[in-house]
């Protein structure tokens, strides 16, 4: 089964600001396939948003190693979209610059090409009329439907996002959820979703992957039998519920030790 | 009316000052070296004509501009070159502290010494004082961009001249016309400031030239022109920043 991402015996150690090194990571082996989507679930400080820093070149492990497509991961893979807790859409440009951005920002150039797919995507949000206004004249939901946009415009085989609707109220995170799951239904991607919300996690995911700190590692991996297409519905199938359960224990015993 | 009277309130109080000052020195028969009343000074401000303040005035004004652009064009590179290597920063930083710690009346004369007369030390003078509050400005704007844009930058795989172009100097922009707008009145400053050591035009050497012979209130005119071309040149940058980078102000409710 060829693997999409792999991580093999990753360690991270940092080193504090009093000079003493702190172990972020220690031993995680992960392994996705292709077009699965994983949630990252734990504790503050058990090192989730370093596993997608990780993934994302941004850091390179202290041991053992990262590999994408079966290559060492060394630096940003174009193969990658990234979202941000923060929307960080550049204030000065439009909504639909600001989706062209990467674009612009790696090659300097933006093509026609781009700028229709930038048009498409827009549509797909559902925010065809909002392409010429400015990143604060949006919600913060929307501001994060235009994050998610601009980190699909070269549509990327993995998609890792680190707690994207963490910023939003409770409405709005639900409603992005589905807004996800339909995302990720009309184009298939490896997804890597950091969150604290085990609900987001059972709701979206193929997988949760239970994290736990001091050093971060991983505690457990639960395949999440629910059907697919997810709806409103699976939020009160019994197995959603009792899954819920079982991890909220784990997650708070796990915490307690 | 008293709408209009509020929005104005400003002006007409200054208005209503230039009267009492007018009175007072009517009343007090105050000499006209010591303090010239307004109308004194509308009368001596008349008598030069307009050509000859034409001519001082854009001495001041082509000095101060000139240093003013070479401030710009000398400080920002230097700013990004700072920001970008921790080495440079070492070293160039304490010699701007000096630069900045040297007061800029006592460097003046040995300027115009160096350099002779004419424009060019003139220029010196005025792009070192301009200089410091936009270097200093400037590296603070493109360090204070907020983590997440380097690292979104970073994950785009940009390379370090296009994160500078395209994600700092962007939120540079609001540190760097706060600076711009200070080192413009710098500027005007600068430029007096060497008209006082070496010049034969120009409002600086004519306010000095005026007061050695007592004609104050020709000198008061000049300041007045001084003070207004400091007003209007900060205002331009003003008007520059919100027209062309009009993003970056603070909103109004």
């Amino acid at each position: 089964m060829p693997c999409v991402i792999d991580l093999n015996a990753v360690t991270q150690t940092f080193v504090s600001s009093d000079g003493s090194p702190v172990t972020a990571l220690h031993n995680v082996n992960l392994h996705l396939q292709r077009n699965e989507f994983i949630s990252l679930i734990g504790p503050s400080g058990c090192g989730k948003s370093t596993v997608l820093r990780l993934i994302a070149g941004l850091l390179r492990p202290s041991a053992g190693e990262v590999r994408i497509f079966d290559l060492p991961v060394t630096e940003p893979r174009d193969e990658i979209g990234m979202v941000f807790q923060k929307p960080t859409l550049l204030p000065w440009l439009s909504v639909v610059d600001n989706i062209t951005f990467p674009m612009r920002h790696k090659y300097g150039r933006v093509d026609a090409r781009d700028q229709a797919r930038a048009q498409a995507l827009l549509q797909m949000i559902g925010l065809q009329d909002f392409g010429h206004k400015r990143p604060h004249e949006l919600s913060g939901g929307m501001q994060q439907r235009v994050a998610i946009a601009r980190s699909l415009l070269h549509d990327p085989d993995i998609l890792l996002m680190d707690e994207p609707f963490s910023a939003l109220d409770a409405l709005t995170r639900d409603e992005m959820s589905f807004e996800l799951l339909r995302i990720c239904s009309e184009r298939p991607k490896t997804v890597v979703f950091v969150t604290h919300s085990i609900q987001e996690a059972l709701l979206l995911s193929d997988r949760i992957v239970v994290m736990s700190a001091r050093p971060g590692r991983v505690s457990q991996i639960i395949d999440v039998p629910l059907a697919r297409p997810r709806t409103l519905q699976t939020l009160t199938d019994p197995v959603f519920t009792r899954m819920a359960n079982e991890i909220r224990e784990q997650v708070f015993t796990r915490h307690a030790h | 009316m008293k709408a209009f009277a509020f929005r104005h309130a400003s002006l007409l109080a200054f208005i209503v000052l230039l009267g009492l000052w007018e009175l007072a020195c009517r009343a007090l028969a105050v000499p006209e070296f010591i303090l010239p009343a307004p109308s004194a000074i509308a009368l001596a401000a008349g008598s030069l004509g307009l050509a000859r303040w034409a001519e001082h005035v854009w001495a001041t004004i082509e000095v101060a501009l000139l240093g003013y652009a070479l401030a710009i064009a000398l400080s920002i590179p230097l700013a990004v070159a700072i920001t970008r290597s921790a080495l440079l920063s070492r070293i160039v930083m304490p010699w701007l502290v000096v630069i900045q710690s040297t007061p800029i009346v006592a460097v003046a004369p040995i300027i115009v010494v160096t350099l002779g007369a004419g424009v060019l030390p003139r220029v010196a003078i005025t792009t070192l004082l301009a200089f410091f509050p936009l270097v200093v400005s400037t590296c603070l704007g493109l360090s204070s961009v907020p983590a997440e844009f380097i690292e979104l930058s970073r994950s785009l795989r940009a390379n370090t001249a296009r994160q500078y172009w395209q994600v700092r100097m962007p939120f540079a922009i609001p540190h760097v016309f706060s600076a711009m707008k200070v080192s413009v009145t710098l500027a005007v400053v600068g430029a007096v400031v060497a008209e006082f050591v070496a010049a034969e035009k120009g409002l600086g050497y004519l306010i000095l030239f005026t007061t050695s012979s007592f004609k104050v209130p020709v000198a008061f005119a000049a300041l007045a022109l001084l003070v207004l071309s400091s007003l209007t040149l900060y205002s331009l940058v003003q008007w520059v920043h919100q027209r062309f980078f009009g993003w970056s102000s603070p909103k109004k409710a």
